[in-house]
């Protein structure tokens, strides 16, 4: 479904990604893995559009989206839940949904009690601005955010980093839930333990470069702890 | 007596601070564009009305209003699609640029209108005023009307429309927008046609108390841009407060100083100045991503 080829992406003269290649099939969960500093969040943009590819392309559903802007990416199934639960600080709950709700094409009914069943907490939290939510809360509407824009296929950065443990438990939950629901996501994450759990497929990047794919499977070996021990 | 006449005077020149300055809390508060050519959106509002004078005749202030709208908006969305755009990011350089474009402009009305000031007639029933303690001139009744009229427009638009939300959401984080779908560059030409929209009309009201030349906007833009400043940026409320306050208070220091108008505007200049100390971002906080 996912299809990146040979991206190469820098900040200026600073080149982050050297030549990353990547597939994430149809209804997968890949786990983009790898120390801090090697180019996972720079490849989620640059797949999103947020930031621009010097070369390479990425491709989705057959349609290459290298070109595209970024909601115009959006509009065409990618739904994207970047790094530190970032949402509109000063909009409610329900405004930050809304927003997100009203650029999708076309709207199936039903979507957004969806999302609220992922995460009941939030029903109780509508009218609250989002600036003053709890951390694991925010992290939450910024899942329910990305997934009312109706994505075939949710790229989600680090989404448990620095979040409360019982929460933690919450997001991963609604991952699984929505693996199992058939969407395809690719999921930036830093503990090999939750990886193991939720993983069809892993990828390991190196200072922008892949150095590692393979089923989830080989994540126990010790080869593959050794590329991500700090 | 004295005092309440001087509060009147200050509301008035509120009003008509808060109207220069309301378009820019769009453009320069939530976009982060320092516009100089703003200004010279309120002088293209202004000769709007001095145009359709003698076409619609006594009325021509109110049909002014919407149609000066559309012709600020306009020249807006101009500068913005052909200039501003590829300026995003580069405080100093639009700085420049805008300025440069003000100049321009003004030596444009100076071509097509000439140098003179011309005036327009405010209609009839503008004439006159109503008695509360002290006189108060109909035309000021009716900026302070405007003034109100728009900040209620500006807050329903931004709080009940689609259009508005989308315009928040990309003001307060622009890439999370971005990915929720939000066309960014659409929400910024909008930004941009609105903020210059209402400076056409905060020309119009301008005719109402003094003549009409091409350099009347330039009069009002640093004004408007402490009006901005003072209240935070992109803060509606902020902008109404300070543009009130800042009218008050000139009034007064001009009625109890001897050599007025320009005392008035170093005290007011001070004050703001002190008041930055303090608060350097303003009355009311909002962070935004344009300026930081």
């Amino acid at each position: 479904m996912l299809e990146v080829r040979d991206l190469q992406v820098s900040y200026g003269r600073a080149q982050v990604l050297f030549g990353v290649s990547l597939t994430a099939p149809a209804g997968s969960l890949v786990c983009l893995m790898g120390r801090n500093g090697v180019g996972k969040t720079t490849l989620l943009k640059a797949i999103m559009g947020v930031l621009p590819a010097r070369s390479g392309t990425v491709g989705f559903d057959g349609r290459e989206l290298t070109r595209l802007k970024v909601h115009e990416r959006v509009r065409l199934g990618l739904g994207y839940v970047p790094q530190g639960h970032e949402t509109f600080p000063q909009l409610t709950v329900a405004e930050n949904l809304q927003v997100a709700r009203e650029t999708a094409g076309n709207r199936r009914a039903g979507v957004v009690d969806e999302a609220f069943d992922l995460f009941p907490a939030l029903r109780g939290l509508l009218k609250r601005r989002a600036g003053f939510l709890s951390g694991g809360q925010q992290q939450q509407l910024a899942i329910a955010r990305a997934l009312v824009t109706e994505p075939r296929m949710l790229l989600l950065d680090e989404p448990t980093e620095g979040i409360q443990p019982s929460i933690v438990r919450e997001i991963e939950e609604a991952i699984r839930q929505l693996h199992a629901a058939g969407l395809t996501i690719l999921l930036v994450e830093q503990y090999l333990e939750l990886a193991l759990r939720l993983a069809d497929r892993f990828v390991i990047l190196d200072a922008g470069e892949v150095v590692r794919a393979g089923p989830a499977g080989e994540l126990g070996d010790e080869s593959v702890r050794r590329l991500l021990a700090v | 007596m004295g005092t309440l006449n001087q509060l009147v005077i200050g509301a008035s020149i509120g009003a008509v601070l808060l109207l220069a300055s309301l378009g820019l809390t769009f453009t320069f508060g939530q976009m982060g564009v320092i516009n100089m050519a703003h200004g010279e959106f309120i002088m293209a509002g202004a000769y709007t009305a001095y145009v359709l004078q003698p076409l619609v005749g006594e009325q021509a202030v109110l049909v002014a209003l919407p149609v000066a709208f559309a012709v600020g908006g306009v020249l807006g969305l101009i500068l913005e699609r052909l200039f501003i755009r590829r300026f995003y990011g580069r405080p100093l350089d639009t700085l420049l640029l805008t300025w440069g474009i003000s100049l321009i402009l003004q030596q444009v009305a100076r071509d097509v209108f000439g140098a003179p000031n011309v005036q327009v007639t405010a209609p009839g029933w503008l004439t006159g005023g109503i008695d509360v303690g002290v006189r108060i001139p109909y035309n000021r009744v009716f900026i302070l009307v405007l003034a109100v009229g728009c900040v209620a427009a500006i807050s329903l638009y931004l709080s009940k429309l689609r259009q508005g939300r989308r315009m928040r959401a990309v003001m307060q984080n622009r890439q999370l927008a971005a990915v929720s779908g939000v066309a960014t560059g659409r929400v910024d030409q909008a930004t941009f046609f609105i903020g210059s929209g209402l400076a056409g009309v905060a020309g119009v009201a301008l005719t109402l108390i003094g003549p009409v030349g091409p350099t009347l906007g330039s009069g009002y833009i640093v004004d408007a841009f402490l009006v901005v400043v003072a209240g935070g940026l992109g803060q509606l409320r902020g902008a109404v407060i300070a543009a009130f306050a800042l009218g008050v208070l000139n009034s007064f220091v001009e009625f109890w100083t001897a050599n007025g108008a320009s005392f008035a505007k170093v005290v007011v200049f001070a004050v703001i100045i002190a008041f930055l100390q303090f608060r350097p971002q303003g009355m009311f906080v909002l962070r935004s991503r344009a300026l930081t």
